[in-house]
């Protein structure tokens, strides 16, 4: 029986329209091609939409010092040196003009006493470094895009949920979805796919992470036989809420700690002190006195300990609520309020304020807040070429969070949003001019589409009963208590078991009601994704047997120089998973000296 | 912990009624975390739409006991225990299913709006803005598309004039980009004869029910409203648009 499905012809289609994916809509389009925007939510809801802190871009223009190998330097820092140094370079290089860009498109960043743009400053940045909208800088982000976007002549297609890339034995074809509102099936032809899809930290159960990051683009892509790195390295943020149990998880900004927070046990210690590894112990005060001077004196003191690297912090926050010296709900205190007085914080942090106020009944200007680490952001992501953003596949562009490499083993606040529209409008530049030298018209093989349609499908007819909403829930379960920030080789073997278990079961998901905006087959449907992203980290943390960034073994506890060297590589063939281990590129002698120099 | 009573509106634009859910809670939940556990656990295919959580995407804007509000944001222990509690979808826009409508009016609007026309950079070729200039725009730009004051609004809701009214949402959208320093675009006409900004007699329902507390009216439509007749002499527009823009720092 034939299978009904409309179909839309690009030249190229971006999947995601977050920031990266909208900066992508937005580049290519002004190559001249044709480019349609896929998004799952409403245009405007995506992850972007809710990033507090900042951009970060050395634009110099509180601290004259910074400039772009700064910058560069910090980035490869925090992320262990794992990161592929090429992108790196370029997102140092070109964040301060996309900044800039943005600012032409409308957007108003908080300004300076001369009226440039302020910046503020944030953990593992030496300078302070962030342009930002109070703590809504994401909001301001998307917006300008978004209203940029309307008017560049792209044909958008919103609750739109994409399920498959469609491929044929050389390059990339196209993709294929369906309509959120209708459950109607949509086939795309497109010359050029760049993928924007986010990240996956709904694998987790304590999240900062929406329903849509289920991995879809991480999953798509390895599907298409595209290659994943670093997929074992998961930021945990160290500052979510905890109490009351329904806003577990969800952000609190670090730029309560970079507008002079700070974090103690139950004890009233700023227990960080404690916790300074080597690795940064001569750019970090040692002592009270000096943290708190180096708020307004960077150039005789060194940076708090407070605002250390995510990983470093949500670590020692871990071994706090081990040691017994937590909060009443399981976190630490976090102490704005003695620190700075009540306009400054809520002019600084209004919707921290807000959101305390309103959800916990928490004065933030008053009390101190609870916090814990969240699962907030993955590093890894579609291997791809640094300067192109094309990945394995050719025809396939991946930036923004889905993409890896950029943050090595742990990303630094601030360096996402910089991330999406640097490689945002790379991916869009290379996708053009990709589809514009392939030329031809795009035939998609129908026999393909048909099978994939069908079996979106099944979860109406099967003769079982499980429930989508119960799977996943187990399955963040066992990612929460199994695939922890701090692993085990015994803990993740169990988890594996357990994924496989939760595969067979995700095979006899049954769904009620029909394909109008139905969550229960969004929900199903959803869990292939989900599953296959669980397996990749956790297979991915299995192998690399050091611990480094967003990746802690218990059984492995140091870094090993040798692990330095290697990215974990996962990759589809013939329909297993397969983990291999190929060398980081090489940094040329030029760049090295950076990081060979003091200070 | 308390168990509540949900009568939750289930239904598509054919047909459709409330439909009662009984409900355990527990410390701290909202209203969007009863509807997820009655999805979960009673109708796996209610349908709602929600992102962050944490009122600041505008996804989740349903009628709370008849009040237009983020569900996500309001919270179980502020609503009465005893009697049901009523989550309807917002009424202005056309039904697609339970708890979600169709919007895409409120998109078609965005786009009619003449975007920011930017004005030559300084000497040095840096754009500069001083922080008093833009604080009254940043407050609509803390907009985050809920559209409920859309909803509310009884231009959109009442009267079909859906087609010559923008609305409140977009009034302010006009507003700044209007104040905006870096722009030099004159959308007089616009707000008059396309957005339909005549149509609004001020009643302040949107100003009331914006979560982001965005002061709609007294700072929006109001000056715009009285700009409107002065601006048509161009000259006067000109002045109004570049006052408050400081000399050339040196
Ligand atoms: C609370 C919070 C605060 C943060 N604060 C900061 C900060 O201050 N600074 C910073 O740099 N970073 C911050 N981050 C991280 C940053 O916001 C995200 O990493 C970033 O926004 C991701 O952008 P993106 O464009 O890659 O994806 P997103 O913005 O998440 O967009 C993904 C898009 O893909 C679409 N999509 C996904 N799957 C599919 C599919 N199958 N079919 C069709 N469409 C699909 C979605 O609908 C969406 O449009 C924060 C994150 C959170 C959660
Ligand atoms: S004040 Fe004007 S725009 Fe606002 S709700 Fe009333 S009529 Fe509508
Ligand atoms: S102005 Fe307020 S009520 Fe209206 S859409 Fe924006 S945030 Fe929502
Ligand atoms: S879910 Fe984002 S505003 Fe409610």
């Amino acid at each position: 029986m034939a299978v009904e499905y409309e179909t839309h012809e690009h030249d190229v289609i971006v999947i995601g329209a977050g920031g990266a994916g909208l900066r992508a809509a937005i580049e290519a389009a002004a190559q001249g091609v044709s480019v349609g925007l896929v998004c799952k939510s409403l245009l405007g809801k995506a992850h972007t939409v809710m990033a507090e802190g900042g951009i970060a871009a050395a634009l110099g223009n509180v601290w004259p010092e910074d400039n772009w190998q700064v910058h560069f330097r910090d980035t490869m820092r925090g992320g262990k040196m794992l990161n592929n140094w090429r992108m790196a370079q370029l997102h140092a290089q070109e964040a301060p003009e996309r900044v800039l860009e943005l600012e032409r498109w409308g957007a108003l960043f908080d300004r300076t006493k001369d009226g440039l743009i302020l910046q503020r400053d944030f953990g593992g940045h030496r300078y302070a470094r962030l342009a930002h909208v109070g703590d809504r800088t994401g909001l301001e982000m998307i917006r300008t895009l978004q209203y940029h976007a309307i008017h560049q002549g792209i044909d958008v297609y919103m609750e739109c949920k994409v399920e498959r890339l469609l491929r044929d034995g050389e390059r990339i074809r196209g993709a294929f979805g369906y309509w959120r509102n209708t459950g109607a099936f949509v086939l795309f032809k497109a010359k050029a796919v760049v993928l924007a899809t986010g990240g996956i930290g709904k694998i987790y159960e304590i999240t900062s992470n929406s329903w849509e990051y289920t991995g879809d683009g991480h999953a798509a892509a390895l599907w298409a036989g595209a290659d994943l790195i670093d997929m074992e390295f998961v930021q945990f943020h160290p500052t979510g809420m905890v109490w009351p149990p329904s806003v577990r998880g969800i952000v609190v900004t670090e730029g309560v700690r970079g507008d002079g927070g700070t974090l103690r046990n139950n004890q009233g210690e700023r227990f960080m002190f404690r916790y300074v590894p080597e690795f940064f112990k001569a750019e970090t005060a040692d002592n009270e006195a000096e943290a708190d001077r180096w708020y307004e004196d960077k150039r005789n003191n060194r940076i708090t300990p407070d605002l250390l690297p995510r990983d470093e912090v949500a670590r020692a926050i871990n071994a706090e609520v081990k040691a017994g010296r937590g909060s009443p709900h399981g976190g630490v205190f976090l102490d704005i309020g003695t620190r700075r007085p009540p306009d400054y914080i809520k002019k600084r942090l209004p919707s921290m304020y807000h959101q305390f106020k309103e959800l916990a009944g928490v004065d933030i200007t008053k009390e101190t807040m609870e916090v814990g680490p969240t699962c907030h952001y993955v590093m890894g992501g579609v291997r791809v070429d640094a300067d192109t953003t094309q990945s394995t596949v050719p025809g396939l562009f991946a930036a923004g969070e889905v993409a890896g490499g950029l943050h090595g083993s742990n990303r630094l606040g601030g360096n996402s949003l910089s991330d999406l529209l640097v490689f945002g409008r790379r991916a869009g530049l290379y996708a053009a001019l990709y589809a514009k030298d392939l030329g031809g018209r795009v035939v998609v093989d129908t026999a393909q589409v048909e099978a994939i349609a069908r079996e979106l499908l099944e979860p109406f007819t099967r003769p079982w009963n499980e429930n989508p909403y119960a799977i996943q829930a187990e399955l963040q379960e066992t990612m929460q208590d199994l695939v922890r920030i701090i692993r085990t080789e015994s803990e993740l073997r169990h988890a594996l078991r357990k994924i496989d278990g939760l595969k067979d079961r995700a095979k006899k998901v049954r769904v009620e009601g029909g394909r109008t905006y139905n969550p229960g087959w969004h929900t199903a449907l959803d869990l292939r994704s989900l599953l296959t992203v669980a397996e990749c980290v956790t297979l991915a943390a299995i192998e690399r047997k050091e611990s480094r960034g967003g990746h802690t073994r218990d059984d492995y506890p140091k870094t090993e120089a040798e692990w330095g060297k290697e990215n974990v590589v996962v990759r589809q063939k013939n329909g297993t998973i397969q983990i291999a281990r190929e060398p980081l590129p090489e940094m040329p002698a030029e760049l090295r000296r950076l990081f060979e120099e003091k200070k | 912990m308390p168990t509540y009573t949900m009568r939750v509106f289930r239904g598509d634009a054919r047909r459709g009624d409330f439909r009662e859910y009984h409900v355990e809670t527990a410390e701290g939940m909202v209203v969007l975390d009863v509807i997820h556990r009655i999805q979960a656990t009673q109708a796996h295919d209610l349908a709602c739409r929600w992102n962050c959580k944490a009122g600041k995407c505008g996804s989740c804007s349903a009628e709370i006991n008849g009040k237009p509000r983020l569900m996500c944001m309001t919270r179980m222990d502020t609503l009465a225990e005893g009697a049901p509690i009523t989550v309807a979808p917002i009424r202005t826009f056309p039904l697609i299913r339970d708890l979600v409508t169709d919007v895409s009016y409120n998109y078609e609007k965005a786009k009619t709006v003449p975007p920011l026309r930017l004005k030559p950079p300084d000497p040095d070729g840096r754009y500069r803005m001083m922080q008093e200039d833009i604080d009254r725009i940043q407050e609509f730009h803390k907009c985050i598309e809920c559209f409920l004051c859309q909803d509310v609004c009884h231009v959109i809701r009442d009267h079909d004039l859906k087609r010559q009214f923008a609305g409140p949402r977009f009034f302010i959208k006009i507003a700044a980009l209007d104040m905006h320093p870096l722009d030099t675009r004159n959308r007089t006409e616009f707000a008059a004869r396309e957005a339909g900004i005549g149509l609004c007699n001020i009643t302040t329902c949107c100003t009331e029910v914006c979560p982001e507390g965005i002061h709609i009216t007294d700072n929006g439509i109001i000056p715009m409203k009285e700009r409107r007749a002065d601006d048509y002499d161009p000259i006067v527009w000109l002045l109004r648009k570049f006052r408050g823009q400081r000399p050339e720092p040196a």
